[in-house]
């Protein structure tokens, strides 16, 4: 029932985890913006809520425990699984994927500055709308339960 | 909590190019040095930046890995009346182009801006999710 209630929240702090986890990679990328041969990452929002949510829309393989082997969640084969805690995607975080270069550089580094400031200023607009769903249906959940 | 790494991104990021700030300073205030008994006057100085990784793949920090002296050769110029002078009536100068050196400084201090303002943007963003649900 509550699992019901909370359904969306839990969306959303997903996508919270992950445009945290966004935000440091650009923060990464800005910081090493003088660094020579140092190659920029990113994290591919789309793909990385689809492996988040286990709805992935591309062909990746799910590594499935071996019988007799028992997985990192779970004891006894017949138990259910424990269910990632919020505030963690499990396993080790979103895929990163290299950035383009935009503009070549002679010392072979492929930050674009204005790029990522961009990246940098949208990603952050996108957590804080993030805030602001899971804040509205806290809310709603809350005048549910009061019932004023 | 991972955005807090993001300080530390930051921070060394900010750390290393005040050092490259500091390294132009003391270029531009030896662009007039002459060289001293020895002949070996003051030589250009570079920082050399390095990616030093912080704990997880996602955030790479940035550290000042060695600093260079510049190859270039020393500025010769002729004043007899000098009292450096050699027997030609050569002064030895620094290397230090000060034109390279205010280009750097310019690129070390919006470097630095942008540092503190991926910070900023950072604190407001962790003070929005504490203040969650209320």
């Amino acid at each position: 029932m509550l699992a019901n209630l909370t359904a969306a929240m839990d969306f959303q702090g997903k996508a919270l985890v992950l445009r945290a986890d966004r935000q440091r990679v650009i923060a990464s990328n800005i910081a090493n913006a003088d660094t020579p041969g140092y190659a920029g990452r990113d994290i591919n929002f789309k793909e990385a809520m689809h492996t988040a949510l286990g709805t992935s829309s591309s062909l990746t393989l799910k590594p499935t425990p071996p019988s007799g082997v028992r997985s990192d969640s779970v004891s006894h084969r017949q138990h259910i699984p424990l269910q990632p805690t919020l505030g963690s995607l499990g396993g080790s975080g979103p895929a990163l994927e290299y950035t383009t270069q935009s503009q070549p550089a002679m010392d072979a580094n492929s930050v674009d500055l204005d790029r990522e400031r961009a990246n940098f200023v949208d990603n952050a607009v996108r957590y804080e709308a993030t805030l602001r769903f899971i804040n509205g249906s806290s809310r709603t959940i809350l005048s549910a339960i009061q019932g004023q | 909590m991972s955005m807090f790494s993001i300080f530390n991104v930051s921070g060394s990021a900010i750390s290393s190019q005040s050092q490259r700030l500091n390294v132009v300073a003391s270029n531009l205030a030896n662009v007039d040095a002459v060289a001293g008994p020895d002949g070996q006057g003051y030589k250009a100085r570079q920082v050399v930046f390095e990616t030093v990784p912080m704990g997880s793949e996602a955030s790479s920090g940035v550290k000042v890995s060695k600093i260079m002296e510049s190859d270039a050769p020393l500025k010769r110029v002729h004043n007899p009346m000098h009292p450096s002078a050699d027997a030609e009536g050569y002064v030895t100068q620094s290397n230090v182009n000060p034109v390279e050196e205010m280009v750097n400084m310019i690129s070390a201090s919006r470097s630095y801006q942008n540092n503190v303002e991926v910070m900023n943007t950072a604190k407001t963003l962790l003070l929005k999710t504490l203040q969650m649900g209320q």
